[in-house]
């Protein structure tokens, strides 16, 4: 699969802006700020629905403008098939699959698999167990596009009983008698169904990533250490009995405490390095080569589905050393598409110097 | 910011759901240019339905009387009880032609978010209504979302132990919608595979 051509309007730095990229590698070179990296972010955006960046959607719409649209060219199976998606902050985003709405934006997710690797990704070996799940759990909408629903069902019960635990919590102590619970049994058994559903997708993916990452690893930092990944979960097995045994049993203190304990909002994915966890221990290095061998390992496993992903490396041949570089270059070489983005241009290796795109504020302009 | 009455109005607008500054603004100005007779037509409309329309005392729809045309036709039957949302949710399912029993309006849905309650719906009522026995089944039809989905089991578990049958909506609705926005064939469908839980 390959992006033949994006388009933004009134995305970011971007009043309007058009670009026709190839497959292979693609490098777009500018001077920091100017603009490269909301680029990829658009088009990120239209593979998760999200920004690897922000939070909102505020941020992505241009200052000053009411609403962004980014629209791209997918090349797949030498089909080519038309996404737009518009951002209006505060509202539902509007898409367009062909050239026919879709109902809701959701439906496009699918339409492009793509891999970023960003310096942000950092985060994900440094940062709270909340970004490990979301690296699974964006994987696996990518890989299975139904599990967004899974995935927001689940988050839609969990604040909601959430809320309810908290308003009885409150009540208990202003007025000393339990607030009303009645329906947290509802609650509870909505929970574990979409718990096990999401509990059980990410075992089986983490099994399915567990080899890629490995091999990832030691791939980047040329066998200097054992790279292993392991899922951590608050309940026993993925079934809905379980989830909701495990949620009996933590009720006391979900009560007191006005918050749901146990479920796959409160598992981990634990990061080791040899016999010890990454996080605290690893070198700058390792810690980075980690990351970007998770984004490798998402990457290998959506190939071995047998769909050839984007793969986007952001400003990310800067912060390795020059074997690492190297080695990197050999395991995207043969990559469908590859967009790179770099200040300077002498730090992505030679073999992957193919079209070459000079990015200006608000342009970006291919070198013959 | 405009003067006076144009931006009261447009404040006014602006607080009905769905009506975003914008439109409260582009609807403000079409009622300043529109005919005098219109407007005063809409306004007398809007004082009316506050004052005439009144909730059924039975099934807590919208009626004028104290119960609705629904409650009132000898020709449905009392045996089958359909649980809806809203008011708008019984004219959504009248448009399928597909039921001929009574309805209960619960007034929206268990959301603890928002404060929601079985105590803020019609639940009570509910069960008052199931109390003497006519009731055989009881169709679900709270909306296919996580607060529908939420109050369907709540009524379900209240329910069960009285012995009635108790059904939901097929699937096949928009999951994480409102059962409005359906089609009438959608919907339809979903009624005739209704499923017992
Ligand atoms: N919503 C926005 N409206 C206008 N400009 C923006 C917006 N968001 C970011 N920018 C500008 O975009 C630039 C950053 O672009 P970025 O793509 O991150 O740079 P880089 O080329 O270093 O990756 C900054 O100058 C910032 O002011
Ligand atoms: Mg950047
Ligand atoms: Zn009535």
């Amino acid at each position: 699969m390959y992006v033949r051509r994006l388009e933004l309007v009134d995305v970011r730095s971007y009043a309007r802006v058009g670009v026709d990229l190839q497959p292979g590698p693609n490098v777009l070179v500018g001077p920091n700020g100017v603009g490269k990296t909301n680029l990829i972010e658009a088009l990120g955006y239209v593979a998760t629905l999200g920004s690897h960046r922000v939070a909102t959607d505020a941020p992505l719409v241009r200052a000053g403008a009411g609403s962004a649209v980014i629209r791209c060219a997918i090349v797949h199976e030498s089909r080519e098939l038309l996404v737009e998606l518009e951002i209006v902050p505060g509202r539902a985003n509007r898409a367009r699959l062909g050239r026919a709405p879709v109902r809701r934006a959701r439906d496009i997710l699918g339409a492009l698999r793509l891999v970023l690797f960003a310096p942000e990704d950092l985060s994900l070996v440094r940062g709270d167990p909340a970004e490990r799940r979301r690296y699974l759990d964006d994987l696996l909408v990518l890989r299975q596009p139904r599990f967004a629903a899974v995935r927001s069902d689940y988050e839609r019960v969990l604040k909601q009983r959430n809320a309810l635990l908290r308003s009885s919590y409150l009540t208990k102590r202003v007025t000393k008698t339990a607030g009303d619970l009645s329906t947290l049994e509802v609650w509870d058994q909505h929970l574990a169904e979409h718990g096990a559903v999401l509990l059980a997708a990410r075992l089986a993916l983490v099994d399915a990533l567990a080899p890629h990452l490995s091999k990832a690893y030691d791939a980047v930092s040329a066998g200097e250490g054992a790279a292993a990944i392991a899922y951590q979960a608050t309940v026993p097995e993925p079934t809905a009995d379980a989830v909701l045994a495990a949620l009996r049993a933590s009720r006391p203190q979900e009560v007191e405490r006005g918050v749901t304990l146990v479920g796959p909002h409160r598992d981990e994915l634990a990061l080791t390095l040899g016999p010890l966890p990454v996080k605290g221990y690893a070198s700058h290095g390792e810690s980075w080569s980690f990351a970007l061998a998770l984004r490798l390992a998402a990457y290998e496993l959506l190939r071995a589905d047998g769909i050839e992903p984007v793969l986007v490396l952001d400003d990310v041949f800067a912060e390795l050393d020059t074997g690492r570089r190297e080695r990197l270059a050999t395991l995207i070489a043969d990559a469908a598409q590859v967009l790179i983005t770099c200040a300077v241009e002498a730090d992505v290796p030679t073999r992957l110097s193919g079209i070459r795109y000079t990015v200006r504020p608000g342009e970006v302009v291919r070198e013959q | 910011m405009y003067e006076g009455a144009i931006q009261d109005l447009i404040d006014e607008l602006g607080r009905l759901p769905g009506i975003g500054p914008k439109s409260a603004q582009r609807l403000a100005f079409h009622v300043l240019s529109a005919d005098p007779i219109d407007v005063r037509r809409l306004a007398a409309s809007l004082v009316k339905v506050k004052e005439v329309v009144k909730f059924c005392t039975i099934c807590f729809n919208v009626a004028e009387d104290d119960k609705c045309r629904i409650c009132r036709d000898p020709r449905r039957s009392d045996e089958i009880l359909c649980v809806v949302e809203e008011p708008k949710d019984v004219v959504a399912i009248e448009r399928t032609n597909e039921f001929r029993g009574r309805y209960h309006v619960l007034g929206g849905a268990i959301n603890p978010l928002e404060g929601v309650g079985p105590d803020n719906l019609r639940v009570r009522e509910l069960m008052q209504r199931l109390a003497d026995g006519e009731v055989k089944e009881l169709i679900l039809a709270t909306d296919p979302n996580t607060e529908g989905e939420a109050t369907a089991t709540y009524i379900a578990l209240l329910v069960k132990p009285m012995g009635i049958t108790v059904s939901r909506l097929a699937s096949g609705l928009p999951v994480g919608g409102d059962l409005e926005y359906a089609d009438e064939i959608t919907l339809g469908r979903a009624f005739e595979g209704r499923r017992t839980i």
